[in-house]
């Protein structure tokens, strides 16, 4: 990593009631990145981030923050840092004796001197942005979980913050949900462009959309740096770990887990003979098309049926798959030629009409009255692979030859996108 | 190794004995530095901006608000030591000093110490509860992280309607005190209502008046201050976490003031005299 952390721990430790949460931690975090810290409960995640936006203060070592120690630094300039970040707390911590509106308004009427007009102006955009225009007048108790997350996130981005905590922003929602608040997360970071540190269980989304990986261990940093490497690292308790958080099934579209799907393939690969054919085939849709189409839940419900679809259909012929992406599934035909999986494609994509197109297809006249028209193509890829290949290679040779396979197009008019 | 122990019992018991002293003293000292600078802070970010609205919002909450059962209390008080203080006179044929028994007695001390315990038992309850349930949702770090400083944005506003509300609540509770002496002294019992009144009048020096309302300041200072102390830091309680810590904050908060109200009441009167 060429770029000068943003914020660095250098040997930082700290003790609560005699007992070590964190014992001598060394981490980077980079500008403009996704960072996800994971690890066992009490493992002192959120002890290391509410470090970081200074609501608790190391024992031992120290925080560099743009290369300047934070504990040498002044007051002022320390707060001048700090008004840059903004803190998505676990349970949200709205001020519950405040509307919508006066909880989002709230940083603005407290730290700026903006008139009230222009306050209320930002902060009925950020409301907006966030889909809660209906809520603008509720308190928090009267709004579902969901709500109240993203009334945290508009919150803590209405001060346009250059670094945003997230702590746990995806616990207690369901699978669609959890892919909703990330997807947000992604939106707005790609819209405001800020650097994102993020705590989250939620396998294998989060991974998908992290440009970097912390994994806490026995009050440490077990690992640091981009997942895929963390799965090459041949750390057993780290391993063990990642695999326990997988499970054996992905939450959102019931396919298996990439730990499930690897050990599914090293048995076929044990149990076939090494002369005998197997293929694959790469399934995608452009998840981020059909989000700006149809809005980020409609868009999340659409994979959902895609995944379930192609788990019951392709089961039923001895096939296994798995999301190697947001928006990527992979798919093994064990002992089948590449001839075979290219008819069970093409029945698949003929069945997939009924099966994932109609679906999208009530899910856009639901939006009808968008003005915008799209087209949505299911692309496949069907490869041979030879027991020698890895699953990153099986996913390049797939992603080679990918080509339509069906689409969703627009019967109400207006522009194409 | 059994014979050693025995022999150093007493020893062990005058340890123990000390070392919990020790502990407490300390802990209270500690507690008692920690409040002070809490008051300093909190006093000093009463004149940074943006304090008027919020400010107003707490006078009304802890003054306006307690006023009527501020006042209920001043009348069945005063209505008590009319009836209590008409028949002691009796005896000694003082009846028209009624007034002045009953006047000075509410401003100088049962007024502002009155007033100050049903304000401690209607708002500073109610003060400790509120920060307390603040801290343990992370409302307090979610100011924080938001850049406002919550000791000027939950604190300063508190301690300062208390500053304003005490004194003002004392003269109703005087005020009402005197009606309710006159209901029993002069409607009741039928002592003569001018004589009444112009010792109420002739009895009271600007002194008195001063002395009660520098007792109502300093009552509301030390009010303020206890119950969002204890509320602040009901994270830090060792005897409780959650719901239960902001129990017993608000516990301590209503036990402590009212303490230190009657303890203050004496320092304070001690000067004054």
């Amino acid at each position: 990593m060429d770029a000068p952390p943003l914020i660095e721990f250098r040997n930082v430790t700290k003790r609560f009631n005699g007992k070590t949460v964190l014992d001598n931690v060394n981490l980077s975090i980079y500008e403009n990145q996704v960072t996800t810290i994971i690890g066992k409960s009490g493992t002192g995640k959120s002890v290391l981030l509410k470090h970081i936006i200074g609501l608790l203060k190391p024992d031992e070592g120290t925080i560099l923050f743009r290369g300047t120690p934070i504990n040498k630094m002044k007051k002022a300039e320390w707060e001048g840092h700090r008004s840059k970040i903004a803190y998505l707390f676990q349970n949200n911590a709205l001020l519950d004796s405040m509307t919508v509106l006066e909880n989002v308004a709230f940083p603005l009427r407290q730290t700026t001197d903006l008139p009230k007009a222009e306050i209320e102006k930002r902060a009925m955009k950020r409301i907006e942005d966030l889909e809660l225009a209906e809520a603008v007048g509720k308190f928090p108790s009267e709004l579902s979980g969901g709500m109240q997350k993203r009334v945290a996130l508009a919150r803590a981005l209405v001060t346009d913050p250059e670094i945003v905590l997230f702590d746990e922003p995806t616990t207690g929602q369901d699978p669609i949900r959890k892919n909703m608040i990330l997807s947000m997360i992604i939106h707005y970071r790609k819209k405001y462009g800020f650097t994102a540190i993020m705590i989250s269980h939620d396998i294998p989304d989060v991974f998908f959309i992290s440009d970097r990986v912390i994994i806490l261990w026995e009050g440490g940093v077990g690992f640091e740096g981009a997942y895929e490497d963390a799965l090459k690292q041949n750390v057993p308790m780290i391993d063990e770990f990642l695999r326990s958080l997988d499970g054996f099934e992905d939450q959102l579209t019931g396919l298996l887990s990439r730990e499930a799907f690897k050990m599914h393939y090293s048995a076929m690969l044990g149990s076939t003979a090494r002369e005998a054919t197997s293929s694959a085939a790469l399934f995608g849709v452009r998840l981020n098309i059909l989000s700006e189409a149809l809005g980020t839940q409609a868009a999340l419900e659409a994979l959902k049926a895609l995944g379930e679809y192609t788990n019951r259909y392709f089961n039923a012929v001895g096939g296994f798959s798995a999301r190697h992406s947001r928006d990527e599934i992979l798919t093994i035909f064990p002992r089948k030629t590449i001839e075979e999986a290219r008819k069970l494609v093409e029945d698949y994509s003929r069945n997939l009409e009924h099966g994932v197109i109609d679906h999208i297809r009530d899910i856009a006249s639901g939006n009808s009255g968008e003005a915008t028209c799209f087209d949505i193509h299911i692309h496949a890829g069907v490869t041979e692979i030879s027991p020698e290949d890895t699953i990153d290679e099986i996913i390049e040779k797939g992603r080679a030859k990918q080509e339509i396979i069906s689409t969703y197009r627009c019967d109400f008019g207006g522009e194409e996108q | 190794m059994k014979e050693r122990d025995e022999t150093n019992k007493p020893v062990n018991m005058l340890v123990s004995f000390f070392s919990t002293v020790g502990r407490w003293t300390i802990r209270t000292v500690g507690n008692f530095g920690a409040m002070a600078v809490f008051f300093f802070l909190g006093f000093i970010n009463i004149f940074r901006s943006r304090q008027i609205r919020e400010i107003t919002s707490q006078t009304y909450y802890i003054g306006a608000k307690s006023s009527l059962i501020v006042m209920l209390v001043a009348l069945f008080t005063g209505m008590v030591l009319g009836l209590q203080l008409f028949y002691t006179l009796v005896k000694f044929g003082s009846v028209g000093a009624l007034g002045s028994a009953i006047s000075l007695s509410l401003v100088r001390e049962l007024g502002p110490v009155l007033t100050a315990i049903m304000i401690t038992a209607r708002a500073g309850s109610a003060m400790a509860a509120e920060i307390g349930i603040l801290r343990n949702s992370e409302q307090i770090d979610a100011l924080y992280t938001m850049g406002v400083d919550p000791i000027r944005y939950l604190i300063s506003p508190k301690i300062a309607a208390s500053i304003i509300s005490f004194p003002l609540l004392t003269a109703f509770f005087d005020l009402i005190g005197i009606i309710g002496g006159y209901i029993t002294g002069v409607v009741l019992l039928g002592t003569n209502g001018g004589t009444y009144f112009y010792r109420v009048q002739s009895s009271i020096d600007m002194v008195d008046i001063r002395g009660g309302f520098i007792k109502a300041l300093v009552f509301g200072a030390i009010v303020s201050c206890i119950c969002c102390f204890q509320g602040y830091f009901c994270h830090m309680r060792s005897d409780g976490f959650g719901a239960k810590s902001v129990g017993l904050a608000t516990v301590s908060a209503v036990v402590i003031s009212c303490v230190m109200i009657l303890v203050s009441d004496y320092v304070v009167t001690s000067f004054l005299m």
